[in-house]
């Protein structure tokens, strides 16, 4: 076949593209990766009990605006690294602010702590099971997200990779927070963001093998 | 540069409103730019030099929906014939770094000698299934416009589309797992 053949091909197939298509879809699965958690946790670890009384106070929320702080910011740049050539630094900026903030509520709760409660602070009760069960519950949504970027036209594949494994474990963390009873912001600025790592890095090495086009 | 940024960027977004005959233009006008961009790199001999040409063709044209209009249209075009020289290279186990090239070094110049291709796309058309096939063909040899192709398969125009696609889909997995 001669190229303008191919061309003259190709012009047949000129429908009409949608607007906005590519970040409403990015919406949907990433949707689609809570939901999974969340079906997930439900029979697997359950809600916490006193959930009801957790929404009222400051913890749950710090923890919630953290993780899904993280999650946005994996969207920013998977948006971003779907589409060739496209240039943005807000999934960076992004990231910097929340982990910055992160750090500086722990600091300075880390300031009012006992030396004899540092350990409780850090380690809560369940640092050895929370970032495993974290990158459990992101399995599904990073397998979807991935999925979905293959469509698109992601050019630096690992680094896309590891985005959809932020979104992914960032909205994984923030279902998982459903469950998870620790309150401490040491904790959460150390474990949480070891099971969203874990995502991501799992996102990097996939990349490479699974988005090629 | 700025003229053909604009002039391009123009048919882009006619062509993503669905003019077909800006559309064909714009691959048109690429053709020859990817042809000059990818022989400089490959080489003007390099055997599947025109299969290149046409297989970035396909992936600019089925990749259209990840273009963000408010981003310059040479720079998305050309990272993704980048992307397709970069995993030429890979295919062919070519050990080469490519220097983080600018938008301007494709454009610079065309290239509108068509040079003879190596894998036939009309091979792979065969391997599409018959009913596939038989639209593609229509659309492309015997000229029918989409809707007197639907009328001819007793199916809707957007079946026709659709089937087409899909087809186009195909063509370029199957381009790039040959080599």
């Amino acid at each position: 076949m001669k190229t303008d053949q191919l061309i003259a091909l190709l012009a047949h197939d000129a429908t009409p593209v949608k607007r906005g298509a590519l970040p409403v879809r990015l919406v949907l699965v990433a949707l689609l990766g809570a939901v999974s958690a969340f079906v997930i946790l439900l029979p697997w670890l359950g809600i916490r009990p006193d959930l009801a009384e957790a929404v009222g106070g400051m913890t749950y929320w710090m923890k919630f605006i953290y993780t899904l702080g993280l999650g946005v910011s994996g969207f920013a740049l998977v948006e971003r690294l779907s589409r060739p050539g496209a240039k943005g630094v807000f999934g960076w900026l992004l990231i910097g602010f929340f982990a910055v903030a992160m750090i500086a509520i722990a600091v300075a709760q880390l300031m009012s702590t006992s030396p004899d409660q540092m350990r409780d602070a850090f380690m809560g009760t369940t640092w050895d099971r929370c970032p495993w069960r974290i990158f459990m519950l992101s399995i599904p949504g990073l397998a979807v997200i991935l999925w979905t970027m293959r469509s698109f036209a992601p050019t630096r594949l690992a680094l896309a990779g590891a985005s959809a494994g932020l979104l992914a474990g960032g909205v994984a963390a923030t279902v998982y927070g459903l469950h998870c009873a620790e309150t401490a912001a040491p904790f959460v600025a150390l474990w949480y963001s070891v099971g969203i790592l874990l995502s991501t890095i799992v996102g990097a090495v996939l990349g490479p093998r699974v988005l090629r086009w | 540069m700025s003229d053909l940024e604009a002039r391009l960027k123009t048919l882009m977004l006619r062509g993503l409103a669905g003019d077909a005959a800006a559309h064909a233009e714009l691959l048109g006008m690429l053709a020859g730019y990817l042809r000059g961009f990818l022989a400089r790199k490959m080489g003007r001999d390099a055997a599947d030099l025109e299969d290149l040409v046409q297989e970035s063709l396909l992936a600019i044209h089925l990749k259209r929906d990840t273009y963000d209009t408010s981003q310059p249209f040479t720079a998305w075009a050309f990272t993704i014939a980048r992307y397709k020289l970069i995993d030429w290279y890979r295919r062919n186990r070519i050990r080469r770094t490519e220097p983080l090239d600018e938008a301007t070094d494709m454009f610079g110049s065309d290239d509108t000698a068509e040079v003879a291709v190596r894998r036939d796309l009309h091979k792979l058309v065969s391997t599409l299934p018959a009913k596939q096939r038989a639209l593609l063909e229509d659309v492309k040899i015997v000229g029918l416009s989409n809707a007197e192709a639907a009328k001819k398969a007793g199916m809707t125009e957007g079946a026709v589309k659709v089937s087409i696609h899909r087809s186009l889909q195909t063509l370029m997995r199957r381009a790039r797992s040959e080599d």
